[in-house]
């Protein structure tokens, strides 16, 4: 019950959007009040809840721990990085539409192999299969940059792009930054309506039991194929929404760590709740970029913090707080 | 002829010290049932110790002396394993396997800065070691000296191990905590010292591992998560918690590393991960594993 106080699970839609209007207006005004770094932040901190969130469908929902998510993240950010360098195209629409094609194909051809198992072998195998990625990242310098990434200008938002009079900073911040959000909220609402679908239950009764979930008639297989697919095309279209404000996509977010802070995010905001990859992702993007402002030894930082939470706080911020908030209610 | 020696012994070469970080994933994993994502960090404290002992601090000491301290990174790696299994690990056994690999991801971040903040950024070399050695003729060809030490070692190690695990009472308590951790327990074995044992040695071939080599490379940041990924390649070839596998398996990433440097070099990564990729779905518990 106490983790249904923030996941807002078994309550009507419009309880919902009435308890999350609040935040969405809040998100909408901020840059106005930010500093313009500070709303840079914020949106790497949405773009990064998207595939957090994505992320969360299949440990959340599913019970599946992918340790290969980078793969998707990549596939989204090196489509559009392709489709500016041999396509010449600037239209984001169209990098989106690109990037969720690409990561829809890529993740249906990873999810026939991985889907096939559980537990740690589901994690080493998505890891070994997004490895296989940055390699081929990595070493085919001459379509991919190698090291060196590719350059990704700031694209046309519904056709309009940085206008003269405006410098790139101004654009991300107002315009890149509002888009970012519209889709970031129709994600959101996307997955709220598909962990509430009854597919969405048929992937809670199969983490929750196996066995039973199968005698009832779910086709185990192919839901978690599908729950997969969903799951990495969300990150896909993080991956797309991250290049344009990054500028450059190089092997790094194909590589495995960044799969590792993925996972991390929903950890920190807990991955039992429907709102704790969000919390977690928009958080770790905070204490990443501070820790890492701070010390040299960022990694050892975020490396005690994890580990912290995981002995002590298991449940994560949202959890935490929702265990919290019912102690208080109880209280009063 | 001479150069296709060069190129078996190059690949035995990859195979000892893959042998060494793999072998000891497979074991902690087979008796512990963890995939320890930290056991990279190990291989590197084992090079990075043996590196500085050798190259900074014993420097111009006798040769002889200095080649007897090469064990001093897996005894290392070793202290350090002892350490970690009782205070991180144990908390976590009967949790659910996700939180296990988060811890031991934690533990990766934090290993990976404590090499950072001891040693620095810059590599640490015991090259003392390998030139010392100076090379032998195979054919008309040269080869390092060293190297071979490091594939005897290699195949020592595989033979001590065997040995061990098979033919001494250590090994059948290990093999029984192995099979069924509750019922060796009931039986009166101690499972608590098992696991800190099972897990000191796993980190004890990693770390040997990264001592035999370093004289021959270098400590460099970031060859711990390198490292980790081949040994995930290994395991999941031969099939995680069996060390026959993970001989196989790191033969078969060592022939297929040299044969794609010479052959492949694009591609040889990823060639890798396809076979284990196959191999997972053809044998899904790898080649030597045991289906759960």
């Amino acid at each position: 019950m106490t983790a249904a106080v923030l996941s807002g699970e078994g309550r009507s839609p419009v309880k919902v959007v009435a308890s999350a209007a609040p935040v969405v207006v809040l998100l909408w005004v901020l840059p106005y009040v930010l500093a313009p770094y500070k709303t840079l932040l914020l949106t790497y901190g949405l773009v990064m809840a998207i595939a957090a969130l994505g992320f969360n469908l299949l440990l959340g929902y599913t019970g599946l721990l992918s340790f290969g998510h980078s793969a998707f993240f990549g596939v989204g950010a090196y489509a559009v990085a392709f489709m500016v360098k041999y396509l010449d195209l600037t239209s984001m629409e169209l990098f989106i539409v690109g990037a969720t094609v690409a990561s829809a194909f890529v993740t249906a051809l990873f999810g026939l192999v991985c889907v096939r198992y559980t537990r740690i072998f589901f994690s080493i195998l998505t890891l070994a299969l997004s490895q296989v990625l940055w390699s081929l990242a990595f070493k085919f310098f001459w379509v991919t940059g190698g090291t060196d990434g590719l350059r990704v200008p700031t694209p046309r938002l519904l056709g309009r792009a940085v206008a003269a009079s405006e410098d790139k900073t101004t654009f991300l911040v107002h315009a890149y930054y509002s888009y970012v959000l519209v889709v970031f909220l129709a994600c959101v609402a996307l997955m709220w309506v598909i962990v509430n679908s009854p597919f969405g239950k048929a992937l809670q009764a199969i983490r929750d039991n196996e066995t039973r979930a199968e005698f009832v008639g779910v086709q185990i297989w192919r839901y978690r194929w599908i729950a997969f697919m969903v799951s990495g095309v969300f990150t896909g279209l993080a991956g797309a929404l991250w290049v344009p404000l990054n500028g450059l996509t190089t092997p790094d977010i194909l590589y495995w760590p960044f799969s590792g802070e993925i996972v991390f995010m929903a950890v920190l905001g807990g991955f039992r709740t429907f709102s704790g990859p969000i919390v977690g992702a928009i958080v770790f993007n905070y204490l990443k970029t501070y820790a890492v402002g701070f010390t040299v030894y960022w990694q050892l930082l975020l490396g005690v913090i994890l580990v912290t939470l995981v002995l002590a706080l298991p449940t994560g911020i949202t959890g935490t707080a929702g265990q919290l908030l019912a102690r208080l209610r109880r209280a009063a | 002829m001479g150069i296709l020696l060069i190129h078996i012994l190059n690949a035995l070469l990859y195979a000892s010290v893959l042998f060494l970080i793999a072998g000891g994933l497979s074991l902690i994993y087979g008796v512990m049932r963890i995939v320890n994502l930290a056991h990279g960090n190990l291989y590197a404290i084992g090079a990075y110790v043996t590196a500085w002992v050798v190259g900074q601090w014993l420097v111009g000491a006798p040769t002889v002396v200095l080649y007897l301290l090469i064990p001093a990174g897996a005894l290392a790696a070793a202290a350090t394993g002892a350490i970690i299994e009782p205070t991180l690990l144990r908390p976590f056994y009967k949790r659910a396997e996700e939180y296990q690999l988060l811890v031991t991801f934690g533990l990766l971040m934090i290993l990976e800065d404590v090499v950072r903040f001891i040693w620095g950024p810059y590599p640490l070399s015991a090259s003392v070691l390998w030139s010392e050695l100076g090379s032998i003729a195979i054919g008309d060809a040269l080869y390092p000296t060293y190297n071979l030490l490091v594939i005897a070692v290699g195949g020592l190690a595989a033979a001590f191990l065997w040995m061990f695990v098979y033919r001494t009472r250590f090994g059948v308590v290990l093999r029984a905590a192995s099979q069924d951790m509750r019922m060796a327990a009931a039986l009166g074995i101690n499972v608590n010292r098992v696991y800190v044992q099972a897990f000191t040695l796993g980190c004890f071939m990693a770390g040997l591992g990264g001592a035999i080599i370093v004289p021959s490379q270098s400590a460099v940041l970031g060859m711990s998560v390198d490292a980790l990924i081949l040994a995930f390649i290994v395991v999941v070839i031969g099939g995680l918690g069996s060390l026959e596998g993970a001989l196989v398996g790191a033969l078969v990433v060592g022939v297929v590393r040299e044969a794609g440097i010479a052959l492949f070099p694009e591609i040889e990564l990823a060639i890798l991960y396809l076979i284990a990729a196959i191999v997972l779905l053809v044998r899904p518990a790898g080649l030597f594993g045991r289906t759960a």
